[in-house]
């Protein structure tokens, strides 16, 4: 009994205990925000991989593809079809997109992975709606600057919205007025610009008002918007709808990173996303045939939709164009060739199975069937590792704590020699002693993870809050979600992890307490009651 | 009174003990063959010089310390051989410390403090069966050194005299047969250890407590039966056999 009351009296009277209590207590709750963040990326990082990629993914091994697509999906209905959610077909192939800037008139092009997709089909596997720029609203610093354009419900389609096929029609038909000569589209710019100034992006309202010039680079930034106004505020156009403004039949989703960069803004120094290609403009569309040898083949294609996944890999390579254009320009169309096949399972857990069942049901060799994780095997295992490392540094961390547990408690045992002494007068035992101090590090290691736990978990939960007051603190933003992509820190929290971090905290604050306990339970009584 | 005492079988004798520590390679015998016999209800002090080893003395009777040559008897039992646990017991049980530093523990009451040999006793689940006898006769024997009005304060809060008089009720709590006393009124004025010194006299006298007490001061030390004097690590003079 006198143990206890001695533990939890030295527990309350020393305060050099809570030095180690707030040790602990650091320790445990650094470990639960590190890896709930970590869980919460990884999280996020697993979905985001995933977006593109579904669930199954059956690949042919030539880039020509395998015929009938019908028949394919028969075979992996007949094979597994009590396990399929969805799937759709699509023609995977690199290729390059070319486009003009339409301020400095310069051609870019870039090397893009091409998915020719049913859009219905591919948003049945994946969560394509929720990167579609048109599915979504606009938000800027937490309001909205537009709402989404076209509702949540209605199909994916390749249609432009009103508001394309308006902006196409007027780059068209503005275009036309300088025909014959090629329409250049820099000469726009500096009009476009100056009679702009009321109607142009709010925050680069003052900007273009307040500079007299014809600011090339002003007018850079926010393209669609300000050419929009700028038509809006022209006479009715001269040449009334003799140009041809439909669009091409190839029409593409774009990964946002192909055609956008961040730009400072000169005044706020804000970086602010500027758009080079806007749906309703077209682009060029370059691949090669189906045939052998593989023929070079150009698509026009007009831009339905831009889409940002968050991967930035994708964002910056995919290129989604619809199937049937695709299979028509590299010869596909005649056998309705097409080179995988995304599946989407009704359980996830069921991937082995599926693949067993889909591997017997292909002729061998012909097709590979991969999971989505298999697919990202390398990245995925690396941010595993990644947060291995982590964790045995941090609890390296609790380790030094540990250390520090050590010393103070030799400490305090040697401070406590002659009380020892008394004890054993009175006629404590050598464990009776021991026990004392180690239900002292018990004590200490559950006062310190159960605050440790708290303070984490409060962390974790207010972590935006606590990053907003941060960067209002520093001025600058902490967690800028345009670099990032996110728009709030995620964060995952894992009971077991929270009750291997305490648990391991309160071990170590024991086995740090097992020495100095031995050492006060070894101390001779005499010599303990004649210390000084 | 000399008579009965003679006639008892002793309750605690140390025989012949030797003690030597070692200073570096230095032995340095500190006591070399010394014998002190105590009756049941004796009261004896042990004089001699500082550095005599009374104190060594008084920790091999009590079990603290064990001796290199020589015997410890308790009622007829050679008890300085036993294992560490039957050591313990019988600390707890038999004999009852006090020290001239008084050494309350400083985190606890008065209470708790004089409380402390029965929690030792007794297992939490014990403890907790006997808890109001426990903590009942923790009460009455802070009454009988007087200090009930200073149950709640912690030892730094209390005089010396009243520190001493709570290491007495700390050491007779357990009713231990034999108290062994080093120099108790070697940190106080002359008045009040002439407090402590009636209170072990009356305590030897109402409840026939054996008391070893030790002590450099003669006046103190005549106030016991019989005085001892410890010098070249023996036990020389044997003083009066009675009380004053
Ligand atoms: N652990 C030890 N190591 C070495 N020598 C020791 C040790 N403990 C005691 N001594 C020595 O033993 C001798 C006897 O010590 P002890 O404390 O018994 O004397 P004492 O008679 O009680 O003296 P005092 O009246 O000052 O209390 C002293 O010379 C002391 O220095
Ligand atoms: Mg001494």
């Amino acid at each position: 009994m006198y143990k206890l009351l001695l533990c939890v009296r030295y527990l309350r009277t020393k305060y050099i205990a809570l030095a180690c209590i707030i040790s602990v207590m650091l320790g445990v709750a650094t470990m639960i925000v590190v890896n709930s963040v970590m869980a919460g990326f990884t999280t996020e990082m697993r979905d985001r991989l995933h977006n593109f990629i579904a669930d199954i993914v059956i690949e042919s091994r030539s880039m020509s593809g395998v015929e009938n697509a019908r028949a394919q999906m028969e075979i992996v209905e007949g094979a597994a079809g009590q396990y399929i959610a969805a799937m759709t077909p699509t023609i995977e192939i690199p290729g390059m997109i070319s486009f003009r800037d339409p301020y400095t008139g310069e051609s870019y092009t870039s090397a893009v992975q091409i998915q020719g997709i049913d859009p219905e089909g591919k948003s049945s596997v994946g969560p394509l709606r929720d990167y579609l720029d048109s599915f979504n609203p606009v938000i800027e610093d937490g309001v909205v600057i537009r709402k989404a354009l076209r509702s949540r419900e209605t199909p994916v389609t390749w249609e432009l919205t009103p508001e394309a096929a308006e902006y196409r029609k007027a780059v068209l038909e503005q275009r036309s007025l300088y025909l014959p000569e090629e329409p250049s589209v820099d000469e726009m710019v500096p009009a476009a610009a100056d009679a702009t100034n009321e109607t142009a992006a709010p925050e680069f309202d003052s900007e273009s008002a307040a500079n007299e010039t014809p600011a090339a680079e002003d007018a850079v930034i926010k393209d669609g918007i300000i050419q929009d106004s700028f038509l809006n505020e022209l006479p009715e156009p001269p040449i009334e709808s003799t140009v041809r403004t439909d669009p091409f039949p190839a029409r593409i989703f774009l990964g946002e990173g192909l055609v956008s960069f961040q730009a400072k803004n000169p005044e706020t120094g804000n970086l602010a996303k500027v758009m080079m290609v806007t749906p309703g403009d077209d682009v060029i569309v370059s691949t090669v045939t189906a045939g052998r040898p593989p023929e070079p083949v150009r698509i026009n294609a007009t831009v339905v939709d831009s889409f940002r996944s968050g991967m930035n890999e994708y964002d910056t390579s995919i290129v989604l164009m619809n199937i049937n254009e695709l299979q028509k320009s590299r010869g596909m169309h005649l056998d309705n060739s097409i080179t995988s096949i995304h599946i989407k399972l009704k359980d996830y857990a069921d991937a082995p199975k599926v693949i067993a069942a889909l591997e017997r049901a292909f002729p061998p060799g012909q097709v590979s069937i991969k999971t989505w994780e298999e697919k990202q095997g390398l990245l995925l295992s690396a941010v595993e590792v990644e947060t291995a490392i982590l964790n045995v540094l941090l609890f390296l961390i609790i380790t030094v704590a540990g250390f520090g547990i050590l010393a103070i408690f030799y400490m305090i045992v040697v401070e406590k020699t002659r009380d020892i002494g008394i004890l054993k007068s009175l006629g404590a035992s050598s464990n009776g002693v021991m026990s004392i101090f180690l239900s002292y590090g018990l004590g200490l290691g559950i006062v310190g993870s159960l605050a440790g736990v708290a303070i984490g978990l409060l962390f974790v939960r207010y972590i935006n809050q606590i990053e907003d007051g941060l960067s209002w603190i520093t001025g600058r933003k902490v967690f800028d979600e345009k670099i990032y992509y996110f728009f709030e820190i995620p964060t995952s929290v894992s009971p077991m992890m929270v009750i291997a971090v305490a648990f391991g905290a309160i071990s170590i604050a024991v086995l740090a307490s097992i020495l100095p306990a031995r050492r006060a339970a070894r101390l001779h009584p005499v010599r303990a009651l004649r210390f000084e | 009174m000399a008579e009965t005492l003679k006639m008892n079988r002793p309750l605690i004798s140390a025989e012949a003990i030797t003690k030597s520590y070692f200073r570096g390679e230095h032995k340095v015998p500190v006591l070399q063959g010394a014998g002190l016999t105590a009756h049941r209800g004796e009261f004896i002090s042990v004089i001699g010089q500082s550095g005599s080893g009374k104190s060594t003395l008084l920790h091999v009777m009590g079990l603290l310390d064990s001796p290199d040559v020589g015997e410890v008897i308790l009622d007829g039992n050679r008890i300085d051989n036993l294992n560490q646990a039957a050591r313990d017991q019988l600390r707890n049980h038999v004999f009852g410390f006090i020290f001239q530093f008084y050494h309350l523990l400083p985190e606890l009451s008065l209470l708790e403090n004089v409380m402390t040999p029965l929690m030792i006793r007794h297992s939490i689940l014990g403890y907790w069966r006997h808890r109001k006898e426990i903590r009942e006769a923790a009460m009455s024997m802070i009454q009988q050194v007087g200090l009930e009005h200073r149950i709640k304060h912690r030892p730094s809060e209390l005089s010396g005299g009243e520190m001493q008089r709570g290491a007495i009720a700390r050491a007779l709590v357990g009713r231990p047969e034999i108290l062994l006393a080093d120099e108790p009124t070697g940190n106080l004025d002359s008045s009040t250890g002439g407090g402590i010194m009636d209170l072990l006299k009356s305590l030897n006298e109402n409840q026939q407590l054996t008391i070893v007490m030790v002590t450099h001061d003669e006046s103190i030390a005549a106030q016991a039966h019989r005085t001892v004097r410890l010098a070249q690590g023996r036990i020389q003079t044997v003083g009066r056999e009675d009380a004053a």
